[in-house]
């Protein structure tokens, strides 16, 4: 095989793995937007909420030091203790869950009936506030995950790739860590459809995508069911955000994974789970493809920023309700 | 006692016609403009004008570009900062290439352009609707902002990658470039904003603008009346991108004076806009004011009392401005979900009644 032809491949390989990450995010927003018709533009956000939190946590650092700081003139910084990872990732499960309860409580059960543009715009405030709040909490400076996740290419599948082509072929370079977070990734959506499937929550929470009122009359808690997918979307988010921090830090730009997963959101359709994965993958390797072929020969690269939603434009144009989307119906 | 229709009678068509039917708002209004006109520029100064007013005015347009958009005719639109840089980069090979034209005629000329481009990214929204269109016009923002980095045929191939406003003159005065006089900022911007808010005003009080709300209302129907959506939508999208690219020439070139793209006409800006007309009021002129005025006071108040008085750190004021606005927004939309308009509305009422209270 040509060496052209093999590195094609692993353009493709790699574009699979970011396509699952985009996946991640996605699942999130479809999460929500299945049961309670809100688009959660603060997806984002929430994934660099929750990894500042899990750092935070594990670092030992007072939260709002610098608003103390500031108000009472004191010098406090870190507790002097370290928090092992996964007690620190089930604190920072805990605070998602009672994030979730708190916007539930004091956002979304008053704009119940809401037209769903006002839910969205609810959602970017959110995202503000979220963002304001993760930065007094923890500080705004860039910050390393050190969960001991393992970093770098895959020197094994580097050797053992190696042969397959001619001589000016060196083997697949592949991410130690994108192959973890394709695991991690297979296993939550592997989890979360069990859970949708075979428990009585997972039913309930199928019961109110599938009708709110219907739902309501045999006794399925409204309320209970979006404080649930709420943290759902949180446990997701925190999944991503962990992912995304140990690639490039945890940073401000970690929320701007959200903008990523929209393109995926449109192919895939909003209201369908293996939309978001099949929507994840087809963006990842499309972009990846596309920056290999064309945007970086001909285009002058950094394509990728734009190019998912290009895609996902044209693609809706033929199909708007997206891939695996519900048909829209109009009743005038 | 002064804010009554009582006793002002309308004896001709024109009269029962016109925009500001009651006698009280009418005053008010011609008060504002002549404040606006005859007091402000000679009180202001450099603080003044790059801090409040010439950003308040800018958005303003813009605002209203997006409300016609988004409040009329019912098409979500997050591409709001890559049409601005449409405007901004149009209106510099303009200033650039036609060094001898007035630069009025470029900032208009600019808006042109823009709409042209706002029409075309409009063609989705025939097939796809709500929230797939919003991510789409995502496209146009990636996209447009991506070009003018790339190109460098945008920015004459200058090494930084920036565009500079190079001076220009409007009767004499400079209103472009270093030297530029607060006022004569703050005029430019005036005149602009006065004439795009009274076109802006009349048109969706005419044929256009029904056509435009009997679209947001309900498209189905409306193409069953005789709406003709495909009219309808696009012109929309180009009356809207027009306003908007004009606000992006004049926050380029009279405003910032230098402008890296991706740092001003970022994502950034769009969700900044959007919040103006949601904040003030979907679907009204007055809110695009309203909320561009809340959302350019609100920063400034906020470091003020933070940095000045309070004397905490900016970093820490600045946090805290993204919290308040967050949770301002959020209170809003359950408070009064149709914004500051909305609240200008009923106190109108109120005050129509008073001193009764039914």
């Amino acid at each position: 095989m040509s060496a052209d032809f093999l590195y094609g491949i692993e353009v493709v390989i790699n574009g699979l793995m970011a396509g699952v990450l985009y996946a991640l995010v996605a699942l999130g927003f479809v999460l929500i937007f299945k049961a309670s018709g809100i688009f959660n533009y603060a997806q984002g956000v929430m994934a660099l909420f929750a990894a500042l939190t899990l750092v935070g946590i594990m670092e030992g650092q007072v939260p709002f030091a610098h608003l103390i700081n500031a108000l009472f003139g004191t010098e406090v910084h870190h507790f002097g203790w370290e928090v092992p990872a996964l007690l620190a990732i089930a604190f920072t499960v805990l605070i998602m869950i009672g994030f979730a309860w708190a916007v539930q409580q004091f956002v979304f059960r008053h704009l119940v009936g809401q037209e769903p543009i006002i839910l969205f715009m609810a959602t970017i405030g959110l995202a503000y506030f979220l963002e304001g709040v993760g930065d007094l909490m923890w500080g705004s400076d860039i910050k390393t995950l050190a969960l001991g996740l393992p970093q770098g290419g895959s020197l094994a599948v580097e050797e053992w790739t190696a042969g397959l082509g001619g001589d000016d072929f060196y083997g697949f370079f592949i991410d130690k860590l994108d192959m973890i977070a394709t695991i991690v990734a297979i296993i939550l959506v592997a989890s979360l459809i069990i859970f949708a499937q075979y428990t009585k929550q997972g039913r309930a929470m199928r019961a109110v995508a599938d009708d709110h009122q219907a739902a309501l009359s045999v006794g399925i808690s409204l309320n209970f069911i979006w404080v649930l997918v709420w943290s759902l979307a949180g446990i997701v988010a925190l999944v991503a955000g962990v992912m995304w921090g140990a690639k490039s830090g945890v940073q401000f730009s970690l929320s701007l994974i959200a903008l990523k997963a929209l393109p995926v959101l449109m192919l895939g359709g909003f209201t369908s789970i293996p939309g978001a994965i099949v929507g994840g993958l087809i963006i990842g390797v499309g972009e990846k493809l596309f920056e290999y072929t064309i945007g970086a020969p001909f285009l002058g690269g950094a394509t990728e920023n734009w190019f998912a939603y290009m895609l996902a434009l044209i693609f809706l144009v033929f199909r708007p309700q997206g891939l695996f989307g519900e048909k829209i119906i109009e009743r005038v | 006692m002064l804010y009554r229709e009582a006793g002002d009678f309308k004896t001709s068509y024109h009269a029962d016609n016109q925009t500001f039917p009651i006698k009280f708002d009418r005053i008010g209004f011609w008060i504002t403009l002549a404040i606006a006109f005859l007091v402000i520029p000679f009180v202001i100064n450099d603080y003044w004008a790059n801090a409040i007013f010439v950003p308040f005015l800018i958005y303003a347009i813009a605002a209203i570009g997006l409300n016609i958009l988004t409040g009329y005719c019912g098409q979500v639109s997050l591409g709001t900062g890559g049409f601005m840089a449409v405007g901004a980069y149009a209106c510099y090979k303009l200033m650039t290439a036609f060094p001898d034209v007035s630069i009025v005629i470029h900032i208009i000329l600019a808006g042109g352009i823009t709409a042209a481009v706002g029409a075309a990214f409009g063609l989705p929204s025939l097939r796809i609707k709500g929230f797939y269109l919003a991510v789409a016009t995502l496209a146009a923002q990636f996209f447009l902002v991506w070009l003018f980095n790339k190109v460098s045929w945008f920015y004459n191939y200058s090494a930084s990658g920036q565009i500079n406003a190079p001076e220009r003159f409007v009767a004499g005065v400079a209103v472009t470039g270093p030297n530029t006089a607060p006022w004569a900022q703050y005029m430019i911007c005036l005149v602009f904003l006065t004439v795009c808010a009274l076109i802006a005003r009349n048109l969706t009080r005419g044929t256009v603008g029904r056509s435009w709300m009997a679209i947001r209302d309900m498209d189905i129907a409306a193409e069953i009346i005789g709406v003709n959506p495909l009219k309808a939508k696009l012109t929309a999208f180009a009356v809207s991108s027009f306003f908007v690219g004009i606000s992006g020439a004049l926050f380029f070139s009279v405003y910032l004076g230098a402008v890296e793209v991706g740092e001003a006409f970022g994502i950034q800006k769009s969700f900044l806009v959007l919040f103006m007309i949601i904040i003030g009021g979907l679907g009204s002129i007055f809110g695009c004011f309203a909320g561009a005025a809340f959302l350019v006071l609100l920063p400034v108040a906020l470091k003020v009392l933070g940095v000045d008085v309070l004397g905490w750190p900016t970093d820490l004021v600045a946090h805290l401005n993204l919290v308040i606005v967050g949770s301002l927004i959020m209170f809003f939309l359950i408070k009064e979900p149709h914004g500051l308009a909305q609240l200008w509305r009923l106190a109108k009422e109120k005050l129509r009644l008073w001193p009764f209270p039914y």
